[in-house]
């Protein structure tokens, strides 16, 4: 039902809302097993540290970033919401407020974590 | 011009699931659904199965699922939605057969928030006097025409049936917010419940599908903050 129905960018904000908390969730259970790994079994430990160096590692951190700010500020519009019901009139423009945000804030950060991978 | 018009079709005797059926029809831009939907019983196929009583926009009989996403046969036109058609039944709803689905569940749940004026107050002599902004608390609300387009279109229904939906709270808030009622705080009670309120997760599908434009999530959370100011 949730890919027959057509929705709006409610649905597309709640969407995203789930798979980006969703993503965190599994990268904090990846998370506890590597920090477990310092004491348990170190070398393994610096193995996963530098996957998370490689490429393939930061463009992972990359997505991971993306999805905590959108969770976040999707989260801040939901509560804005919650408080001031009156704003949702308005939920399409404080949803896209919440991108400009998000790429001000996102591609800046992303190209903090990229740069190393590429020498720069 | 042309329409091509695919229809869900389900027959409980006959058909195991739900399968589509297409009908190729000749219809004027301002041509409604139901138009269609009459089209196609009266012409190729009579087992054709769906409600409908006024055919404008007030009754709530013919709500439907149409090119995905929830609204009612006698208001959308062709222009608006174009030439390819699909209509299906309203999702998160048994079926009954083709375009009709069960809604015991969905009235039941209605009825469980009294949507009734209960005053026990003796009564006047005149009619019980509001101001305009007493009146005004409230209006949106009074809107509903229990059509179920936006309960059947809203996931957190779809992932728990039991969750009240969308337009019994609708019915709720008209007489919480009513000056004139004394059982707000007992309606309050009743939506404080798991499968109440907090349901919502402002998805706005239920918004998006009222055919008469009631602002229905915040109404959902006018009547949260209700909840929060009366337990604190």
């Amino acid at each position: 039902m949730l890919l027959r129905y057509r929705g709006s960018e409610g649905m597309l904000a709640w969407a995203f809302h789930r798979i980006s908390g969703v993503a965190i969730w599994l990268f904090v259970v990846v998370h506890v097993v590597d920090i477990y790994l310092v004491g348990g079994d170190p070398k393994a430990y610096d193995t996963i540290l530098k996957v998370y160096a490689s490429l393939p590692g930061r463009i992972g951190e990359t997505l991971l970033g993306a999805a905590l700010l959108y969770h976040a500020l999707n989260g801040l519009r939901i509560i804005t919401m919650d408080f001031w019901p009156a704003l949702t009139v308005y939920h399409r423009q404080l949803w896209y407020a919440s991108w400009i945000v998000f790429l001000a804030v996102g591609l800046p950060g992303a190209f903090l974590i990229l740069k190393p991978a590429f020498g720069l | 011009m042309k329409v091509d018009l695919r229809i869900l079709r389900f027959d409980p005797e006959r058909d195991g699931t739900p399968h589509w059926e297409s009908y190729e029809l000749e219809a004027g831009p301002m041509d409604r659904v139901l138009d269609l939907l009459h089209a196609v019983k009266n012409g190729p196929d009579g087992t054709l199965t769906f409600r409908r009583s006024c055919g404008h926009g007030i009754c709530g009989s013919d709500a439907m699922m149409i090119n995905g996403r929830n609204r009612l046969a006698c208001k959308a036109r062709v222009d608006q939605i174009g030439r390819r058609i699909s209509v299906a039944p309203l999702p998160g709803l048994p079926v009954v057969k083709d375009l009709v689905v069960d809604m015991d569940g969905f009235f039941a749940k209605y009825r469980g928030v009294r949507p009734f004026l209960i005053n026990e107050a003796e009564e006047p002599e005149r009619e019980r006097r509001q101001s305009p902004e007493q009146r005004a608390r409230y209006d949106d609300t009074t809107k509903c025409i229990l059509c179920g387009a936006c309960t059947s279109s809203c996931p957190s229904f779809w992932a728990n049936p039991g969750y009240v939906g969308p337009a019994a709270i609708v019915n709720a808030h008209r007489f919480i917010f009513d000056s004139r009622d004394e059982a707000g705080d007992e309606r309050l009670e009743i939506l404080s419940d798991k499968d109440g309120v907090w349901r919502c997760r402002t998805i706005f599908n239920c918004v998006d599908a009222c055919p008469r434009g009631i602002n229905i999530t915040r109404a959902i959370l006018e009547v949260s903050s209700a909840i929060v100011e009366r337990v604190s």
